[in-house]
């Protein structure tokens, strides 16, 4: 008996007329996979990095995102600080497990209630880094591991981004070649979160609510620490 | 699930007749068109982005069988499993395997079309697992058990005075001062409730918009989260995926996308992009333990050499039904099965059989919106007039209709005849209807001036006025 | 530029051919302006549409073929509708695509076939017309002259030429009027549905006028604004175009003309 397997793959073939690729060799085909070529780039997506560090900031703004700037990175544990009391959230924080966020200065911020872990109800606030932010749709990528658990990205209601300008890019396709700088050729985290903004909903009258499952709120901290691609 | 398409025009009478669907598609029809106008307009590369997401869907239909296992490989390397399906009964069958295996008692699900396709929740009530929907328009109309209307929103033929009563009826809880009336409340209510679901579920099942074979990833683009809290909260994740996802690599994806929000809501990108690849690492303090991928065929494999295959090119953003003046007039369910709008005038023959569901293709006037803002551009009216074509050859058109068509068609093809029937025909007419220029009823044209009435023809033919003009000396001036 | 005094053949569509000849008229008079001969070949009926959108392929093409055979010794081939047009220019080769002598044929009169009005301006290089018209008039853009030959500021440069025309602007002038040829008569409900809301944004225009460039769907807007009680005029944008505006208007009786323009 032929396997389900053998039988679509069967079935596309027959209906492909060919026992084999035709119009790309095999080889095409291999290099589209092993050597990947970036399609039409938005020309949105080309400015000077400078530029691209404005853009993602006022994309994340038209997202419903808030967004601060510090230029320091010890300056991050005030800034959240000052986030959770505009908003009068508690000041307890879930950290991303990564070093350089668990070593920042977060000693001074006497009232700041911190832990570190992957997120749990009823987790109100989390703080995580981000892999880059790619410019054009103000598109935060955040991927899984070891120091950086996905559900701190969901579960509670407000999340906090901790992003460096040095990790903002212009197109999605520069996210990629970063991925696989750091991951290697045709290898993923298991998840990677690209985010554009807090969840949100219009399957009510089509009437845009925030906070439909994921984080009502998406603050990000943009540290100003320059570009690390000049 | 159980189609009524067959059942089209009475559907479609009934839906006319019914305020809270034409309320909600008068809303719809504003709402998604001018933002998805917008979008365009502001992404000069729009057109181009569309020629090439066209051109990446037709090269990795064009080498699916390569694609597909190439991705079964990756998926596997990275330590899921991927079950081929080529029926919908293979595919709950081995969704219901994977659940019973690891005694699942509560299944959250991710919006996913190919789940209504194989009528999944069902399948697992059946076996005495709670199937719960997490996206909202989902949750309501599971709620409601209804299909979904529309297939980006499944609930828009819902009106919030009914949701509010749907919550009010089935959410035991709710007393009875809690205001509901707005969607803020509603919203929150559901998030409430679902949240709960969401840790208490064996099982997470999600559709998927791409699969990449480059990777082994499968995509999923969503604005609530739900879909991402349904995947990485319970011990499995399950992916359904139709064999036409496929695509080789992240950058072809990428281009994808950029016409996937903007077509579909009018958002540059959507809340959440979200790339699976495999269960939890090692390393990872969260995430699934199990990641398995459904693949399936039902039909789709036989569509790829004929004349339906561009329509595997689809994308699902819905921007056809949001432009057609059809589904605004009729809404989603009198399409009587799980894909309605013009997609769905030809995807459901193709998956249901052109017997049972033969009124969608011909429920067009061919006005061709659907085709002029699909970005990948399927040339949805020509695939229609396929159908009908098809239809006209298994001799499934009415006999009367096909009868008229049949003496209109000798005569047009003899333009003698034509002329002398023709123009003894309409001066009779046009005799009959002088006196008030128009007609309020008139045999055989019944159809027509049920609604409307039929102006007069002015008397003589063109052709016989041109004759006479010519006879009496030449040009008309 | 045109080639001095065109031989054009005009194709006069069956729906103007037997209920309103008095377009083709003005048709033949807006050409003739424009410098060009006009001839109307005898050996036409329709364009095949209501076989070809039934599904009927066979009588389809039997009946291309009459046409592409009645319209060989033309310049250019021109349809006062933009859905006739488009017929033989977008889906003519499409119906000969196993074969390559008839689909050059078909290509062939696809290249030398034109909508009227666009005829007019961009191959005739017309930019204006000697005309009145003291109405105030709305346009509808039908969907096969709109979407498949992009007819859309052509009718609206022309009538702009016309002395004290005012034209105010129909909110979603692109979305189908419900008219769809066979479609009106076999989904009558779906239809009506349509042109009500048609209608409903034609009245918001305030206009005592309603014009567009084919003749099913003017047949069908006029039947469903004369249902419905309205007095507002519906007419085929040539007949505007070239000042013949003194027969009745689309369903309108002899007796009850009122005086207009001129």
């Amino acid at each position: 008996m032929t396997s389900a397997r053998e039988q679509i793959l069967g079935a596309v073939k027959t209906s492909l007329k060919r026992n084999g690729p035709t119009e790309s060799t095999p080889e095409m085909l291999a290099e589209r996979l092993s050597d990947p070529k970036p399609g039409l780039i938005p020309e949105r997506a080309q400015l000077p990095h400078p530029a691209q560090v404005d853009l993602m900031e006022s994309m994340l703004i038209e997202l419903s995102a808030t967004v601060q700037r510090v230029t320091n990175v010890d300056q991050v544990p005030d800034a959240v600080v000052d986030y959770l009391k505009a908003r009068n959230l508690p000041q307890e924080i879930r950290l991303a497990p990564s070093r350089e966020l668990l070593e920042l200065p977060w000693e001074g911020q006497s009232l700041l209630k911190t832990s570190s872990g992957p997120a749990r109800e009823p987790d109100q606030v989390s703080v995580t880094g981000a892999f880059a932010g790619v410019a054009e749709t103000g598109t935060l990528m955040l991927h899984s591991g070891a120091d950086s658990p996905t559900t701190l990205n969901f579960l509670p209601e407000n999340h906090v981004v901790v992003l460096r300008s040095s990790q903002v890019v212009g197109a999605y396709e520069e996210g990629w070649a970063r991925l696989r700088r750091a991951f290697g050729n045709g290898t993923m985290p298991r998840t990677l979160n690209m985010i554009s903004g807090p969840s949100r909903t219009g399957d009510i009258e089509q009437k845009i609510e925030l906070g439909a499952h994921g984080p009502r709120r998406l603050h990000v901290i943009i540290v100003e620490d320059g570009d690390a691609s000049a | 699930m159980q189609s009524r398409s067959h059942r089209f025009k009475e559907n479609a009478r009934e839906a006319i007749a019914d305020p809270h669907i034409q309320a909600a598609m008068a809303k719809m029809k504003v709402g998604f068109t001018g933002k998805r106008l917008a979008a365009a307009a502001r992404l000069p590369e729009f057109e181009a982005l569309r020629d090439a997401a066209r051109d990446i869907k037709n090269h990795s239909l064009a080498n699916l069988d390569f694609y597909l296992e190439r991705y079964e490989e990756k998926v596997t390397e990275c330590g899921g499993q991927v079950h081929w399906a080529p029926t919908a009964e293979d595919a709950r069958k081995a969704i219901l395997d994977i659940c019973q295996r690891v005694g699942a008692k509560t299944v959250t699900k991710g919006k996913s079309m190919i789940s209504e396709e194989i009528a999944l929740n069902e399948h697992l009530e059946n076996a005495g697992i709670a199937a719960v929907e997490t996206d909202l328009g989902e949750y309501i109309i599971q709620l409601r058990k209804e299909p979904p209307s529309h297939i980006i929103a499944p609930a828009v033929h819902v009106s919030k005075e009914q949701v509010e009563a749907d919550f009010r009826a089935q959410h035991q809880h709710l007393p009875a001062d809690r205001s509901l009336s707005e969607p803020t409340d509603l919203v929150n209510e559901a998030r409430q409730i679902l949240r709960q679901r969401y840790l208490d579920a064996d099982v997470g099942i999600t559709g998927a918009n791409f699969l990449i074979a480059e990777t082994g990833t499968s995509i999923i683009v969503t604005n609530e989260g739900n879909g991402d809290l349904t995947q990485s909260l319970p011990k499995v994740h399950i992916v359904i995926a139709s064999i036409e996802k496929v695509v080789p690599n992240l950058e072809d994806a990428s281009t994808i996308l950029r016409v996937l929000a903007r077509s579909a809501t009018g958002q540059e990108f959507s809340a959440y992009t979200t790339l699976s690849t495999g269960p939890r690492r090692a390393e990872d303090p969260d995430g699934p333990e199990e990641y398995h991928v459904i693949l399936l065929d039902n039909g789709r494999s036989s569509m790829l050499g004929s004349e339906f295959q561009e329509m595997l090119r689809c994308i699902r953003c819905g921007a056809c039904m949001n432009h057609c003046p059809v589904y605004h007039a009729v809404g989603g369910h009198s399409y009587g099965w799980v894909y309605p709008g013009p997609m769905g005038a030809v995807l459901t023959p193709n998956l249901i059989g052109v017997e049972e569901a033969g009124h969608l293709p011909n429920a067009s006037t061919f006005c061709g919106r659907c085709e002029s803002v699909c970005p990948v551009r399927i040339p949805l009216p020509k695939m229609m007039r396929h159908w009908r074509e098809r239809e006209f050859e298994k001799h499934l058109t009415p006999t009367s209709f096909r009868s008229g068509l049949g003496i209109w068609a000798f005569l047009a093809r003899r333009p003698a005849l034509y002329r002398r029937l023709t123009g003894l025909g309409i001066r009779a007419l046009g005799a009959l209807g002088r006196r008030r220029g128009r007609f309020r009823s008139l045999p055989l044209a019944g159809g027509w001036t049920k609604y409307r009435d039929l102006p007069a023809p002015q008397g003589k033919t063109f052709q016989q006025l041109w004759a006479e003009k010519q006879k009496n000396g030449g040009s008309s001036k | 530029m045109p080639k001095p005094e065109p031989k054009v053949g005009l194709f006069v569509t069956c729906l103007v051919d037997l209920f309103r000849p008095s377009v083709g008229f003005a048709a033949v008079k807006l050409m003739e302006a424009a410098g060009c001969r006009v001839e109307v070949p005898e050996l036409q009926t329709c364009c095949g549409q209501p076989a070809y959108n039934s599904g009927d392929r066979a009588d389809t093409r039997a009946i291309a073929l009459q046409v592409i055979d009645a319209f060989q010794s033309f310049d250019y081939v021109v349809a006062p509708s933009g859905s006739c047009a488009a017929m033989l220019k977008s889906h003519y080769p499409e119906l000969f695509d196993k074969e390559p002598d008839l689909r050059a044929k078909a290509e062939e009169l696809s290249s030398r076939t034109f909508e009227l009005v666009s005829f007019l301006t961009d191959i005739m290089q017309v930019s204006g017309v000697e005309a009145a018209f003291p109405e105030k008039v709305t346009y509808h853009d039908s969907c096969s002259g709109l979407r498949e030959l992009g007819v859309r500021d052509q009718p609206r440069k022309l009538l702009s030429s016309v002395n004290e025309l005012s034209l105010v602007e129909l909110p979603d002038a692109d979305i189908c009027c419900g008219f769809g040829g066979t479609f009106c008569v076999k989904y009558p409900d779906i239809s009506n549905t349509m042109v009500s809301s048609k209608t409903e944004s034609i009245e918001n225009t305030g206009a005592g006028t309603l014009l567009a460039g084919d003749l099913g769907c003017l047949m069908n807007m006029a039947g469903k604004l004369q249902r419905s009680g309205s007095d507002i005029e519906v007419r085929h944008v040539a007949e505007v175009l070239a000042d013949m505006t003194d027969t009745p208007a689309i369903g309108v009786a002899d007796g009850d003309v009122q005086s207009r323009g001129n």
